[in-house]
């Protein structure tokens, strides 16, 4: 060993105690360990599900944040109906489990050497590494926009946290009269009917407080890019005169002075401006060499959800390049998981891993109380050498309904459960 | 001769391992709605745990579901994703889980 590589390792005892020591063997010799780097949906559940299915596998999770916030049920804070405090849970869940939580950042992946570097200082050794990057932004594709975030006039809140609260206050000062406006991307991206619930649940709120504002959807997409029926029959139904939909609106730039969103046709002023930027897998899949597609996405092994750049890796998440029809949701992110954490148990007792089916139900707020659904099932195609959807599987809701409103709390606060207890 | 009965013994092995997770695999997605190995922990919910339930119980709903013969809002829509032998899979674990 290189004396750098022994200060590298030195470093990463202090920062996470036990966890880093010499080298180990192949799998097999002495404990098996992975590290799973972020913890969101899919991390969390890979570390749990991990820790679960085999208890001798010792579990390292890597998390820049010490709480996680959710994004599903986070429109509703925008809105006014729920607390921040009802969409948080703390990794305390996953430790009861035998999960050890390291309080960091991954600022490398050296796969050669199976050891990722901390932004603290020191490494850790792993058999096999998870790497649930989550999505950063493509801000240069909307001139003037990344200042205007710093700046704080324009926000996205598409990672549910800071931005969040602070968009809920941007709402709450706004005037009764004024435009609340949302710029959404082209597909894919994060959440697929975020954006069109994000607009229902403005309008309601202003509906109660601001019966004169209005709401401008500027979509760069075609036509609402999930569950169109449900959302414009709601949108009809209850915000007419306030929410105006305009389909092929793609942002090209802000000027946060006037507080104006240039569109390729047209400039459009608005009091509050939420722009959602076109979307990438996240910041620690590029560093990690882990983007394969159109430099946005990470194509998979859906079998194990490995990495196709980097053996060795797998990789779950809205980071992926998605299999047909699948959406870049929490459902997803958790399944993702459990392939992952399956095929791992497989690979490191030296059997090979088998396909593992999985399903996605998501949720959807029309208004305070009432709410939607998209559920999907995916199995693995072996001539398609992909997950496809099981024909004749799924659908939408008929209608919106109070009854799954109440559905949709249970859900989130079970797969919050499933993923972060 | 005696290679290959131990060659043939680990081919048996290998795939009877497999099916022993096949419940388990299928069942960890629908542990989003109804809770890790089917102890849902969200109190006052409509759904009820599925963990020690009756397989046949389990096994007769899914297929109602599947048939469209059980309303429901999103199991008619899921349920017709899964063959027979899967849903047996699903509840023949989930019926052997402790409540």
């Amino acid at each position: 060993m290189k004396r750098r590589d022994f200060l590298w390792l030195a470093g990463a005892a202090t920062a996470a105690g036990s966890l880093a020591g010499l080298p180990s063997g192949a799998a097999g010799a002495g404990k098996a360990r992975v590290v799973v780097v972020g913890g969101g949906f899919g991390g969390a559940t890979a570390a749990k599900y991990l820790r679960l299915w085999d208890p001798a596998i010792e579990v390292t999770l890597v998390e820049r944040t010490d709480i996680f916030t959710s994004c599903p049920m986070s429109n509703l804070v925008l809105a006014g109906f729920t607390r921040m405090d009802d969409i948080r849970r703390s990794y305390d869940g996953l430790r009861r489990h035998g999960v050890q939580v390291v309080n960091d950042e991954v600022t490398a992946v050296d796969a050669d050497r199976k050891r990722v570097r901390l932004l603290r200082g020191g490494a850790l050794i792993y058999d096999r590494l998870v790497i649930a990057p989550g999505i950063d932004f493509r801000f240069g594709e909307i001139e003037g926009y990344e200042a205007a975030m710093q700046a704080g006039r324009v926000l996205h809140a598409w990672k549910a946290g800071a931005q969040t609260v602070e968009l809920r206050r941007q709402l709450e000062q706004m005037r009764d009269g004024g435009v609340f406006a949302i710029s959404v991307p082209m597909t894919p991206f994060r959440c697929p009917p975020g954006p069109y619930e994000r607009a229902s649940l403005v309008a309601d709120y202003f509906k109660r407080a601001k019966p004169r504002a209005k709401v401008l959807v500027l979509d760069a997409n075609p036509d609402v890019a999930s569950k169109p029926g449900l959302f414009k029959a709601a949108w009809r139904e209850y915000y007419a005169g306030m929410l105006e939909y305009r389909p092929n609106s793609t942002a090209i730039g802000v000027d946060a002075a006037a507080m104006t969103l240039k569109l390729e046709v047209e400039d459009v002023k608005a009091d509050v401006l939420n722009v959602v930027p076109p979307q990438r897998a996240g910041d620690i899949a590029r560093k990690a060499g882990l983007i394969t597609t159109s430099q946005h996405w990470c194509d998979v092994d859906w079998r194990t959800m490995e990495s196709k750049a980097l053996p060795g890796v797998h990789l779950l998440g809205d980071a992926t390049l998605a299999a047909p029809a699948m959406p870049k949701s929490a459902s997803m992110a958790n399944n993702h998981a459990k392939i992952a954490a399956a095929a791992i148990v497989e690979i490191l007792s030296g059997r090979p891993p088998v396909p593992v089916q999985i399903l996605s139900t998501c949720y959807s707020f029309v208004s305070r109380t009432e709410a939607v659904h998209v559920a999907s099932v995916h199995a693995w195609s072996d001539a398609d050498r992909t997950l496809k959807t099981v024909p004749g599987s799924g659908g939408v809701s008929p209608a919106r309904s109070e009854a799954e409103g109440t559905l949709a709390w249970h859900w989130a606060r079970t797969i919050w459960a499933d993923s972060f207890g | 001769m005696k290679a290959v009965l131990i060659a043939a013994a680990a081919l048996a092995a290998a795939p009877a391992f497999a099916q022993d997770n096949q419940g388990r695999n299928l069942a960890a997605g629908c542990a989003i709605c109804h809770g890790t190995e089917g102890r849902a922990s969200d109190q006052g919910s409509a759904l009820i745990p599925l963990a020690g339930l009756p397989k046949d119980h389990i096994a007769s709903q899914l297929r109602a579901f599947r048939d469209g013969k059980r309303p429901a809002t999103v199991m008619q829509q899921l349920a017709k994703g899964y063959s027979d032998a899967q849903i047996d899979a699903i509840a023949a674990w989930y019926a052997a889980r402790k409540r």
